[in-house]
């Protein structure tokens, strides 16, 4: 190893220049999300599921049609294209604990807060770069998976247009729910800073809640049972009218308020405690 | 500059930094020396905003670090050479430092080049040893050409040559007209680099003086002589107001007067002296009477004598 002592000085960039700014924390965020093997590989895990699974699913259901008209109505082709996204969202939210919660595992975030003092610009450039590059990569993949789906399902007609109502929107739809469970994760992570207490916190969070909302009164349980947050996220991909569902922008707005008040959770303690 | 006034930091009911007032100038390289655990990577934490100080307060150029608009210009820090994300790379690790404040991509090729790097510069850092670990935290140290410089043991895990490089570097970047401030354990490295002292045991302020005064102070010269009739020498020391040990083989430990002293002293009363030595304390050894009992030595009196 050669080594010189003459450190080089940076003068050209004088000290009002190298002011941190919220602009400049995100494209730092970019360079650590996109330098980092475990996000490529959570977000491939995403792709796959999402593509892969739906058109396993479309098979499985081509094999076995419903029969009947009443079962006929009630099949759901948007739906049976993308349920491979009910299992990205796990490989997204835990994608957004890895982002944070590897920071405090690997003790870069002393490195990362100490070079953004202000510690907040930290935490909401993390949550900008995740949910753009979450977006921006599984909308072609929820788009495929509807596409690849239908092309499977119109083997016994069971298929469904891009035009038709709601469809289009439940596409989108569950794309942004994909992102919302990210920041979900991200802010679980920042909140609990360990992984595995993070991981345990989402998936508390994602299916917890139906399991408990099963142990109540059946009256009881089916009037909660919409506000929950994935019951509530997910009827944002509803094409056929669902009576014991909230409305599709109404559930997805309630879900990204329980995100919100993670994140908002998050950012409190990360100002307050020792890093 | 660093100015720490009353620090004071809290876990739990165990007080890690107590009430420490302190004050790094520029210009010169000064060691932050005490036993592990005594607090010095708690108070480096409390100076770069990391931790809340349970009572008083530090500030870096007279501003709180987090209030720094710029802050890897005023103060570039190595805390920790293992706070690297193993499968990152040291460039992208660098490079995602250096665009929280906009420093251009040029710079972070000639810091890697600085700390001798750029041969693994692409590769994983998880698979770097401890020492190209505290270079790559060096590195990042002198991304922004900070004003100050803290360093929490930066020779852990480097080997000779390494250890020397900082040691120069270190001088280079004090003769700059930076503040440098250094942590360490081991008081012989600081004896080579540091030209002032901050010492302290179980949090408390030891000492806070310059590395010369340190050691006359902590560990007064010894004087070893042997002579042809000890019992009579040490009769005649011990009249003169020496403190006198037997040290085996008919020699004796004298302190309390110096070489010249004993040999006249010697002369007069005609004792054949065959060995007149003076052992100076080493330094390492200062540093364990001192911080042997922290609470005993707790005695900041040459703080006064500051310039």
């Amino acid at each position: 190893m050669t080594t010189t002592n003459r450190i080089p000085t940076a003068r050209p960039a004088g000290a009002t220049s190298q002011r941190v700014t919220q602009a400049r924390v995100v494209r730092s965020e970019w360079t650590k999300l996109r330098s980092q093997p475990s996000t490529f590989w959570s977000l491939l895990a995403a792709l796959a599921l999402i593509v892969g699974f739906g058109a396993l699913y479309c098979v499985l259901r081509v094999t076995r049609p419903p029969t009947g008209p009443e079962a006929v109505a009630a099949f759901d082709p948007t739906a049976v294209s993308l349920t491979g996204v009910q299992l990205a969202q796990l490989a997204v939210g835990v994608l957004g604990v890895l982002l944070v919660a590897g920071e405090y595992a690997t003790g870069t975030i002393r490195v990362s807060l100490a070079a953004v003092p202000r510690r907040l610009p930290v935490l909401w450039g993390k949550a900008i770069v995740l949910a753009l590059a979450t977006l921006v990569l599984c909308l072609p993949a929820t788009l495929a998976a509807f596409l690849v789906g239908q092309s499977i399902l119109s083997a016994e007609r069971l298929d469904i247009s891009l035009r038709h109502p709601g469809v289009a929107r439940a596409v989108v739809g569950s794309t942004l729910f994909l992102s919302a469970v990210g920041l979900l994760g991200l802010g679980l992570g920042a909140l609990l800073r360990s992984t595995a207490g993070a991981v345990a916190g989402l998936f508390g969070l994602l299916f917890g809640p139906q399991l408990l909302a099963g142990l109540l009164p059946a009256d009881w349980s089916d009037k909660l049972y919409p506000y929950l947050p994935v019951p509530a996220g997910a009827a944002v991909a509803n094409v056929q009218p669902d009576s014991a569902a909230l409305a599709p922008w109404t559930g997805f707005g309630l879900f990204c308020l329980y995100t919100g008040v993670v994140l908002a959770l998050a950012a409190w303690q990360l100002r307050r405690r020792d890093a | 500059m660093i100015e720490a006034r009353g620090l004071t930091k809290r876990y739990g009911d165990k007080l890690a930094v107590d009430d420490l007032t302190f004050t790094v100038r520029p210009g010169m390289v000064t060691g932050f020396l005490g036993p592990n655990g005594a607090g010095k990577s708690t108070t480096m934490r409390m100076i770069l905003g990391l931790d809340a100080p349970t009572q008083g307060s530090v500030t870096v150029n007279g501003l709180p670090y987090r209030d720094h608009a710029a802050p890897l210009r005023e103060v570039g820090a190595l805390l920790d050479a293992r706070s690297v994300h193993p499968g990152r790379s040291a460039y992208h690790h660098l490079l995602a430092l250096a665009q929280t404040c906009g420093i251009r991509r040029s710079r972070v090729d000639e810091v890697v080049d600085a700390v001798g790097l750029n041969a693994v510069a692409r590769r994983r850092a998880g698979g770097f040893s401890l020492g190209m670990g505290q270079r790559l935290g060096i590195a990042a140290a002198l991304l922004g050409d900070p004003g100050t410089v803290i360093l929490d043991e930066p020779v852990n895990g480097l080997d000779t040559e390494g250890i020397r490089w900082i040691r120069s570097l270190l001088q280079g970047l004090a003769a700059e007209g930076r503040t440098v401030f250094v942590s360490s354990h081991l008081m012989s490295e600081m004896a080579m680099t540091a030209q002032h002292l901050i010492v302290i045991g179980r949090g408390r302020l030891i000492a806070d003086t310059g590395m010369e005064e340190f050691v006359a102070r902590a560990a007064p010269g010894v004087v070893r002589v042997r002579s042809t009739d000890p019992a009579a020498l040490a009769a005649l020391l011990r009249s003169r107001d020496g403190a006198v040990a037997e040290a085996g083989d008919g020699g004796l430990a004298v302190s309390g007067l110096t070489t010249d002293e004993v040999g006249r002293l010697a002369g007069a009363a005609g004792i054949t002296l065959l060995e007149l030595t003076a052992q100076q304390a080493s330094l390492e050894e200062a540093f364990v009477d001192l911080t042997r009992d922290a609470v005993e030595f707790r005695a900041p009196t040459t703080r006064g004598a500051q310039p």
